[in-house]
């Protein structure tokens, strides 16, 4: 990264004045931002910005070790340029995506078809890449599914049992939320942000929180930052033991699955006990939190907390000991760690291929900066090491969160936020329970939302969904995908 | 006397069709058990039946009537199938030499017919779970055959009452293992497939009826009630001497015997994952060859 003067560089939660970003023609754009990534560089994202006379394309890069960022924009252009895919596999959804908003095709791309519409509005489902032969069957499953989830359509080729390809389209939840953000922050914002991925309510709003303060040049209060690390282990420790005991459910493996729902219950109850809803809406707010833990609940926190943690040690012990979930789990729907690094895999499903990749500890923000846990990473990259890894991280949180409630913090919850700089562009990445979530803000001269990007940890991790299928048996592919425990809405934004 | 036969009949097959709903709603209350949970009632499964007879059932403009025939026959095939068995003491009301054989391909029409029905859906899921279904037949089916093979030369007799009076002898143990396993596997149990689940990828029965609705799905509900009792009753009949007991004596182990295995079953679905489906030809060969053992120590046995 000694040639980064042809980026700019900045810290998590910080933000540069737009005029400061470098800019390029697109070409030099494209061929610089894959020398950063071929340098070990990660794209967080590379969004359009419309302007008068074209569209500017935006890099954001993270290089985890230096625990830094790297930015950089394209003079304004319209037409084609380049694509990084074929070199630089982890761009190629969000050179579709940019061409599906903006118009600017990606020459070179090898599979150019719509993200999330279709001629404006239908989802994303096209054509789908198909295998020929005599023995070939195809599957589709979804959008509506025997299940209560979320709606995405699976396409299958299969020869008998084994799957060849599984290519995924998503694009049935599509709000409109970042459309909706230029001209903001509107009434709605902070509830719209908080619904991104309904699981993910404190990754999300922390993000967004951090942007603001982050364009308003302050920080939430120690107290308030110190409540929202709080508040993220906890969505992660529920989420991580529900998944859990979906996944021991996909094996029909009873103790553990009646267990997991009810735990992840109890933990959800732990956030209502902070805030009064169980996912965490309307805690975190730009300028700081909108409850403060007075010492009675943070004491009765603190005591309801440990049982919980106990009774899930328990419902993964049972898991692990058990020899016929271990042989479901083991060897299936392995991604390899060159496979993760090349795909651009974060959270979970990264850290269970080999990649120490953690924006707690990669970039930390927030309270983060004062306290971390040690980052859990499982070799393997099947089935078992993404289980693995989120056992690991129930027991770190869990310890996290024990060690945080005994030393709380003075101070305010929630300071008045200054009004946005103008002209700025602000990066915020937060380690939410699936992977890193990526906000990415622009004001224009008013300090109004001129461009907001956001980018949900399953927008870079459906294409290892779609890998780790390759020559698995189709049955397996539940347990699969409850592995990887993606968003739907969280990438259809 | 034919009266007799038919009052006999007509009361056996009331006999069967009331209380074959019984076990699923056991294996469920032993699963919620082991859970920590209040369960359904142990009676679901004819409120699920009551309800599913009132409905309309919704039928593709594509299939042909062998959607809706399909399960009729199915069903008819396992009551007849049921009426065949021996009831401990109680006898058999039809019972004729080979009567085994009869009882076999019975049990093949019926799964022939849910397989025909499954493909007039053309659907990709009911396609997918025909072809698993017969696929796993192959060897459940064969395991089946060795059993009854087993008792054949055991007893020197083809008849389904005279075979199930005795003892099993030697053999006994790896026949009720066996047999075991060909009951989990042709009812659609934990390990080999899961009766709960909601991923169409993963099912094999359950994949046959998504398409079912109202009274077909009844019956085929129904049906698969038969068949759990039926096999649970076999291996009951196979593994007890019931015609060395007394009446009261043999009443009541066959009672306890399938009320055993029920609770076996719901045991093992609390504490086992389902396999893989590429092991489960494992598990089915290991059954297969414990019942193959039987047979040749029933043989080896009766030589000496």
């Amino acid at each position: 990264m000694s040639a980064l003067t042809s980026f700019a560089l900045l810290a998590n939660a910080t933000c540069r004045p737009w005029p400061e970003v470098p800019e390029w023609p697109i070409a030099d754009l494209v061929r610089l931002t894959a020398g950063e990534l071929e340098r070990g560089g990660r794209l967080c994202a590379w969004f359009g910005v419309p302007e008068t006379g074209g569209v500017r394309v935006v890099a954001v890069i993270a290089f985890d070790a230096d625990n830094t960022l790297a930015v950089a924009r394209s003079t304004p252009f319209s037409g084609s340029y380049p694509a990084l895919t074929p070199t630089l596999t982890q761009a190629h959804l969000f050179e579709r995506e940019l061409w599906e908003q903006h118009g600017l095709k990606p020459e070179g791309h090898p599979w150019l078809k719509p993200v999330r519409r279709k001629a404006g509005q239908a989802p994303a489902n096209g054509d789908f890449f198909r295998v020929d032969g005599r023995e070939i069957h195809e599957v589709a499953v979804g959008p509506v599914h025997a299940g209560i989830i979320e709606p995405g359509h699976f396409r299958f080729q299969c020869h008998g049992e084994e799957v060849l390809h599984l290519e995924i389209a998503l694009g049935y939840q599509h709000r409109g939320l970042e459309e909706a953000m230029p001209g903001g922050p509107h009434l709605a914002t902070m509830s719209q942000m908080e619904v991104i991925a309904g699981d993910t309510t404190v990754g999300h709003a922390t993000a967004y929180a951090t942007v603001q303060e982050a364009l308003a040049g302050t920080e939430a209060p120690l107290r308030a930052q110190w409540l929202r690390a709080i508040a993220l282990e906890l969505e992660r420790l529920a989420n991580h033991t529900g998944d859990l005991g979906a996944l021991a459910g996909d094996v029909a493996f009873l103790p553990t699955s009646a267990a997991g729902g009810k735990l992840r219950g109890d933990f959800l109850n732990l956030t209502a006990l902070i805030c009064g809803n169980r996912f965490g809406r309307g805690l975190v707010r730009p300028g700081g939190c909108r409850h403060d833990l007075e010492p009675e609940r943070l004491s009765l926190l603190s005591k309801k907390l440990p049982p919980v943690l106990a009774d899930v040690e328990d419902a993964m012990a049972w898991l692990w000991d058990a020899s016929s979930v271990r042989s479901r789990f083991e060897e299936t729907g392995k991604i390899f760690t060159e496979q993760a690094k090349a795909l651009g895999l974060v959270g979970v499903a990264a850290r269970a291929s080999g990649l120490v990749r953690d924006v707690r500890f990669d970039h930390p923000a927030g309270w983060h900066r004062f306290a971390q846990s040690p980052v859990a990473v499982w070799p393997d990259g099947d089935v078992f090491a993404r289980a693995k890894v989120r056992c690991l991280e129930i027991q770190r949180a869990g310890a996290y969160l024990e060690e945080q409630l005994a030393a709380p913090p003075d101070g305010e919850m929630r300071d008045d936020l200054p009004p946005a700089a103008p002209d700025t562009l602000a990066v915020a990445l937060v380690e939410g329970w699936r992977g890193e979530i990526c906000h990415v803000a622009l004001t224009d001269a008013a300090g109004r939302f001129r461009r907001y990007k956001i980018c949900d940890p399953s927008f870079h991790n459906w294409m290892g969904l779609a890998l780790a299928l390759r020559g698995q048996a189709i049955s397996d592919f539940p347990i699969c995908n409850k592995s990887f425990s993606l968003s739907y809405c969280g990438f259809d934004l | 006397m034919s009266l007799r036969l038919i009052l006999d009949l007509i009361a056996r097959l009331a006999l069967w069709l009331l209380l074959a709903p019984l076990l699923p709603g056991i294996i469920n209350k032993v699963k919620a058990w082991v859970a920590g949970r209040r369960g359904p009632p142990v009676l679901q499964l004819y409120y699920d039946l009551a309800r599913l007879w009132q409905k309309h059932a919704v039928l593709s403009t594509l299939a042909s009537p062998g959607f809706v025939i399909g399960p009729a026959v199915a069903w008819v095939a396992l009551a007849g199938a049921a009426l065949l068995m021996p009831l401990g003491p109680a006898g058999s009301a039809l019972s004729f030499r080979g009567d085994m054989l009869l009882l076999i391909y019975l049990l093949a029409l019926a799964r022939f017919c849910t397989a025909w029905a499954a493909m007039e859906t053309g659907s990709a899921f009911e396609g997918m779970g025909a072809a698993r279904e017969v696929s796993f037949a192959v060897l459940a089916e064969a395991t089946l055959i060795t059993a009854l093979l087993a008792l054949c030369v055991q007893t020197e007799s083809t008849s389904l009452v005279t075979m199930l009076a005795p003892a099993a002898g030697a053999g006994a143990v790896l026949l009720a293992a066996g047999l075991f396993t060909v009951l989990l596997a042709e009812n659609c149990r934990v390990p080999f497939d899961d009766p709960n689940t909601h991923l169409e990828l993963t099912m094999i029965h359950e994949a046959m009826v998504l398409d079912h609705s109202g009274p077909p799905l009844a019956v085929i509900l129904h049906g698969a009630a038969l068949k759990l009792l039926l096999f649970s009753l076999f291996l009951t009949e196979a593994v007890l001497p019931l015609g060395q007991l007394s009446t009261l004596a043999a009443t009541g182990a066959l009672v306890g015997g399938v009320l055993a295995v029920t609770v076996g079953v719901g045991l093992v679905e609390s504490l086992l994952a389902r396999l893989a489906f590429r092991r489960v030809p494992l598990l089915l060969t290991t059954a297969f060859l414990l019942c193959l053992f039987a047979l040749l120590m029933a043989w080896k046995g009766g030589a000496e």
